[in-house]
């Protein structure tokens, strides 16, 4: 096994995980100040010490992916985990029904976490750049955005489920301000709509959690996915028993809510129209693959038998969130305000019923695609939201009835927006047709008759893109938008995109456009761990017929 | 030249087009004007390397089926994906198609886009699309088909839509890449089917599965279901009933764009890929292409009749010649079909740029006459112009009799073997309909192909505009000549009236089916496999014939050739009595025939029904979606919250009125009885001493 990396004596993924959390205190050390210039430059502080410490957490994640074992498979093999540190957290003995209770501060990644490791690196780096022109209580959203990463990062490296809970609901609190503070005209029904229903599902999370440490006396992640570890008086001993089946079904409805699966999606399109452009960023860029992350490093592993009893509902919800999120994000041109991140937003359902589709199929295709297309979901939104945060920090509009016409005004930021419209099409030659067409080909010879149905999102996905596409570009520039953006030319210089916005996407769009041609450096990390997962899910259940 | 050269041409010509596109985007405002030069000298080198490929394919390696490089793209771990390119005869002829057509384009575009102010970013675009469709070309499996087969649709998308500020043209380009896309989802299910049942996209491997009897779900109908599927792919791509309706509107695009992608090579990629996966048709799928061919053929060739805009009618007979190709193919008649693919490539594409040449001269006649209202593409306002565009006119009128089928030209060669197919056909399977729709179809074509360059070439100028009218400069006219040249017999076959003792003929060899005996027709099954077959025709092989419907096909060529001269002739003879002589008054004919006048004008009301039907149901199911996405799923969330919020109230004023109410009252009693007590502490030292005498009393009359 690969050794453990330190610096300082410290851990590396503890350095990436908790480094954010120095940054945090070095800003709210430093004063806001008094007067117009001392504020201005504290604000450049704050950005950059952000910006600062979210780049060092993404050369360090490059570290770690520089040394990582591409052939290791982890899953559920403690000892096939890299990067690992464990060390006991808690530790309280001869308690009351309890017995001893032991929480590990337990780390460590394998092919399903490194992406998404990366993933997080690269959307928090970048989404500073769409945060730079936040001015109201700098100070509190930045400290606040960097809080959000450490609970982000955490999650995607704890093996302990405590410790996961723990990252978990830590990241719910920097989110609900965010949201709520930081937000639009609806923000506080936002913000408590995401915070409750993100807790509603933990509850289920957490009753699950303490019903599996009763069966297992420990919150390792990987006791829990062993059946010889299980208790066998407890209720949840066994295969294919109710018990088992009733406590997947909460586990899978806590990490859904997060996914958003519908039913569970509503209060996605609310927070993302509500959210600041960065945040929007990094919720649909890494908040929503948390459900499905948790999902494959979680729920299916340690139910396996469970896995197999719904795995064609699963698909159904996976073809349902594909063609209704689109027919949804459609339905944005013909009723309601006609509101470009709500139409988005609504295309991230659609998009990540692919992840459910994929994860149905429950062989190396679909699986592999499943993940990637978290992976690319997550950069081409991320570049979709930064893009409409564009055009709204400029006309203070996201209504497609205001634009039309951009095309001459802003060549360059058209270019940028045909790119991440075309790749959220699944356009070949950009990342999101390699894993939409995996999850295809994958879920096909799972259950030809699903995948076949959820092929009519493709369809409708080019139609509501183009559609947009055409509403914000082409046609005739509205006449109130025939002057300059800024007639002051103190914010906005020219009327293109500016360097900043550029600094966000640019490096996106590379992403995109690599992947989309040579998809290796993402697919090979996961390949072992993927076929060594849908091994275990499918002998784990004794999957018939497959 | 060795494979390995070979194919590292094949790589060159590929990636050249994509170099010219990447100089030009990055540089647009610093090339300006030698965009132009640039794009098109790059597509010169390309077209001689083809040229070298070409060669050496039918020269050197003329009975190699394909030369072909494979190569993992990613793995997966258990499988890998793979990609590759090959060249086989029919990608050599295309590739010469392509490079050939796309720098003539270039060319004429250096003159015809000169005053546009996006000139540098349409040689970009001209050169991404060329990319793309070298891409299908080369491809030598399904997935690359489907990547460059994307990659098309988007550049075509960027080139309809080139003119953005016009809503028509965004409409048209939208129109095209959703249109597309249905056809797609066709494609990719066929896709997965081939991909699900035999683990590989390479065409070759797939072949000698089905060969060696692997089917998908072990089931004939499933690979009837699998041909027809792939097939959609063409059928939104080549244009074909149902899925024709975004080629007319695609006219929006510049005329050059209309010469290279919606005549040449973008439209013909759909019969290309039917060429390349025809050996997995079964006769059910074969039929199902031949009827949708036909029926393709006919329909928009009625359509074509009545139309006044001189970029529609062409638009209208490119759909039909494509569904000559398709239908060719559907019936077996591959040579042909894809014979027809090249000889309709130089002369759709002459017929085209010759549009864009009148269209060029009439908005140049206008500006002098700073006229802005009429329309430079009505035939209506055009009239005489043989006499100011003289060069234009004889080039267009010699496409004109191509496309007509008359003998000394290519069209007259490859059209004549699509007929005598569709006989051979008819013949042995019984389908009569499909011949009989191909030739009226015929003959319609060289009905409305002469009406409309009598209208707008013969007679006197119909307007000021006709007349002002100039010949265009080189840079037009060249790739006009060029194209009308490559129209004549000669360059495919020194016998003018049959082509099969030609070299293209020979080159492009009726391919085996490799579908099972039971599932196909038995006159499709080559005769040296027919022995292991029941078959009592086995004594009548021929050696040189693959089948029974080659055999047929070659008995039936005079028969097709006499019909098919017959009805051309008289569709050209019709026209000149209505237009040129003005024998009978069209106008008077439309009006007494007015509901098929009005179906074929209107276009057999094809867009309005799908408006009506498919776009209307989905925006109306868009709104009823989003209905219960409001009011009944986040209805309920917000519904639980409500309910949750009166009964906070709820315990809110229990925790008020109740417990809070119990807690005050308790409080009240110890006020009260505070206030009680307080009464009787006066401060007097008397009271108090009488209290605690009477307690004292009563204290001990408890105890005792």
């Amino acid at each position: 096994m690969s050794g453990t990396f330190n610096i300082l004596g410290v851990g590396i993924l503890t350095w990436i995980t908790f480094l954010p959390i120095l940054g945090m205190i070095a800003i709210l050390a430093i004063p806001s100040g008094k007067d117009e210039i001392s504020r201005a430059r504290s604000l450049n502080y704050f950005r950059y010490i952000t910006l600062g410490i979210t780049f060092i957490q993404l050369i360090l994640t490059l570290v770690v992916y520089s040394g990582f074992n591409f052939s290791m498979p982890g899953i559920n093999d403690a000892s096939s985990m890299q990067f690992i540190e464990r060390v006991t957290w808690i530790s309280v003995t001869g308690l009351p029904m309890l017995g001893d209770l032991k929480i590990e501060y337990f780390l460590g990644i394998d092919g399903i976490s490194m992406p998404m490791l990366l993933l997080t690196a690269i959307v928090s780096t970048l989404a500073v750049f769409a945060s730079w022109g936040i001015k109201k209580a700098a100070k509190g959203y930045f400290a606040m955005y960097l809080l959000l990463v450490t609970g982000m990062m955490g999650v995607f490296v704890a093996l302990d489920f405590f410790l996961f809970y723990v990252f978990w609901e830590l990241m719910l609190l920097p989110m609900y301000f965010l949201i709520g503070i930081w937000g639009g005209p609806r923000k506080e029904y936002a913000a408590i709509k995401f915070f409750l229903y993100t807790l509603f599902g933990s509850v289920f999370m957490l009753l699950v959690m303490i019903a599996l440490y009763f069966a297992v006396g420990s919150f390792n992640m990987f006791d829990m996915m062993d059946p010889s570890k299980f208790d066998q008086n407890s209720i949840l001993a066994g295969f294919g028993t109710s018990w088992r089946y009733i406590a997947f079904a909460a586990l899978f409805v806590g990490f859904a809510i997060k996914v958003p699966i519908v039913p569970f999606h509503t209060w996605l399109p609310d927070a993302h129209v509500e959210a600041p452009t960065a945040i929007s960023v990094i919720l649909a860029g890494v908040l929503l693959k948390m459900g499905t992350y948790g999902m494959i490093r979680i729920a299916w592993p340690m139910f396996p038998d469970a896995v197999q009893y719904f795995n064609w509902w699963i698909g159904l919800i996976g073809m349902v969130s594909i063609v209704y999120g689109a027919l949804c994000a459609l339905a944005q041109f013909s009723v309601g305000k006609r509101d470009l991140k709500k139409m988005i937003a609504y295309s991230s359902v659609s998009h990540m019923g692919y992840v459910m589709l994929g994860l149905a199929a429950l062989n190396t295709e679909g699986v592999i695609g499943a993940i990637f297309q978290m992976f690319n979901h997550g950069t081409i939104t991320a570049m979709l939201f930064m893009i409409v945060g564009v055009i709204y920090d400029r006309a203070h509009t996201r209504s497609l009835d205001d634009f039309g016409g951009m095309a001459n005004k802003m060549p360059v930021y058209t270019a940028i927006m045909t790119i991440a419209f075309f790749a959220a099409i699944g356009l070949p030659g950009l990342s999101g047709f390699v894993s939409e067409a995996l999850v295809f080909l994958g879920a096909f010879k799972t259950y030809p008759v699903l995948t076949v149905i959820s092929g009519l999102g493709i369809i409708l996905g080019a139609g509501y893109m183009l559609w947009a596409l055409q509403k914000v570009f082409f046609g005739k520039l509205p006449e109130r938008w025939s002057g300059p953006w800024d007639p002051t030319g103190k914010i906005y210089k020219n009327d293109d995109i500016n360097y900043i916005e550029l600094g966000g996407l640019v490096p996106l769009a590379i992403v995109v456009i690599y992947l989309g041609i040579n998809p290796n450096p993402v697919i090979g990390m996961m390949t072992s761990s993927v076929n060594h997962f849908v091994e275990l899910i499918r002998i784990g259940g004794n999957f018939a017929g497959m | 030249m060795s494979h390995d050269l070979l194919l590292k041409i094949s790589v060159v010509i590929l990636f050249l087009p994509l170099l010219s596109f990447l100089i030009i985007v990055f540089n647009q405002k610093r090339l300006g004007k030698a965009a132009g030069i640039i794009g098109t000298s790059i597509l010169g080198i390309d077209l001689v390397l083809a040229a070298i490929v070409a060669f050496n394919k039918f020269v050197v390696y003329p009975n190699e089926a394909i030369i072909q490089w494979k190569f993992h793209w990613f793995s997966l771990g258990n499988r890998t994906i793979d990609l590759g390119l090959g060249v086989d005869n029919l990608a050599a002829m295309m590739l010469i198609v392509v490079t050939l057509i796309s720098f003539l384009v270039h060319l004429f575009s250096t003159e015809y886009m000169s005053e546009d102010k996006r000139f540098p970013r349409f040689f970009s675009y001209l050169g991404i699309f060329t990319f793309s469709m070298l891409g299908i070309v080369l491809a030598n499996n399904l997935l690359n088909m489907y990547i460059f087969w994307e990659l098309v649709g988007l550049s075509s998308y960027l080139l309809i839509g080139f003119w953005y500020e016009k809503d028509s043209a965004s409409n048209a380009s939208k129109k095209a890449f959703i249109t597309n896309r249905v056809g797609d989802l066709g494609f990719f299910a066929g896709i997965m089917i081939a991909f699900f049942t035999f683990n590989t996209f390479m065409f070759d491997e797939i072949f000698s599965q089905i060969r060696s009897g692997v089917l998908p779900f072990e089931s004939g109908t499933i690979l009837t279901a699998m041909g027809i599927l792939l097939f959609a792919g063409a059928i939104g791509k080549s244009a074909q009933f149902p899925l024709h309706v975004w080629l007319p509107d695609a006219m929006e695009g510049p005329t050059p764009v209309s010469a290279l992608i919606h005549a040449a090579t973008m439209v013909a990629a759909g019969v290309y890929l039917t060429a390349k996966i025809f050996p997995v048709f079964t006769a059910d799928a074969l039929t199902f292409v031949a009827y949708t061919g036909a029926f393709t053929a006919f329909m928009a060739a009625t359509i074509g009749i009545t139309q006044n805009d001189f970029k529609r009618v062409l638009a209208y007979s490119t759909v039909s010649q494509l569904g000559f190709m398709v239908m060719s193919l559907g019936v077996g008649a591959y040579t042909y079909g894809f014979f027809h693919l090249v000889t309709h490539a130089w002369f759709k594409a002459c017929l085209f740029l010759a549009s864009g040449s009148v269209i060029h001269a009439m908005h140049h006649a206008m500006h002098k006459l700073h006229d802005h209202h009429s329309d430079p593409q009505d035939i209506r306002n055009m009239g005489g112009l043989r006499k100011t565009m003289p060069k234009t006119y004889l080039t267009f009128l010699f496409a004109t009799i191509a496309i007509s089928g008359v003998p000394l030209t290519s069209g007259f060669l490859s059209k004549d073997g699509i007929l005598a197919g569709t006989l051979a056909f008819g013949n042995l399977s019984g389908h009569w309909l499909i011949p009989a729709m191909a030739f009226i179809s015929a003959g319609m074509t060289a009905f409305y192909m002469f009406r409309l360059t009598i209208v707008s070439f013969f007679g006197d100028f119909k307007t000021e505009i006709a007349s002002k009218t100039h010949e265009n400069n080189t840079q037009i006219v060249l790739p006009l000549v060029v194209l009308a040249i490559l129209s004549l017999w000669v360059f495919y076959s020194f016998n003018p009236i049959d082509a099969s003792s030609g070299w293209f003929a020979k080159a492009f060899k009726p391919v085996e089916t490799v579908v099972p005996a039971e599932y196909q027709f038995d006159f499709m099954m080559p005769y040296h496999d027919a022995h292991a077959t029941e078959s009592t025709e086995v004594s009548h092989g021929s050696h040189s014939y693959l089948n029974k419907f080659e055999e047929e096909l070659h008995h039936q060529h005079y028969t097709a050739m006499f019909l098919s001269l017959a009805i051309a002739g008289f569709g050209i003879l019709l026209s000149f009595i209505f237009y040129y002589y003005k024998k009978v008054d069209p106008d008077k004919v439309a009006n007494s025939i007015k509901p098929l006048y009005l179906l074929s004008y209107n276009k057999w009301y094809i867009d309005e029904i799908y408006q009506k039907t498919f776009i209307g149901g989905t925006i109306l199911l868009t709104k009823l979606m989003f209905w219960i996405d409001t009011y009944i799923i986040d209805g309920a969330v917000n519904g639980v919250a409500f309910i949750w919020r009166i009964f906070g109230t709820f315990v809110g004023k229990f925790d008020n009125g109740v417990v809070d109410g119990l807690v005050n009252l308790s409080g009240g009693v110890v006020g009260f009885s505070g206030s009680i007590v307080r009464k009787l502490q006066t401060g007097r030292v008397q009271t108090y001493l009488l209290l605690s005498i009477i307690g004292v009393i009563l204290l001990l009359w408890w105890l005792f």
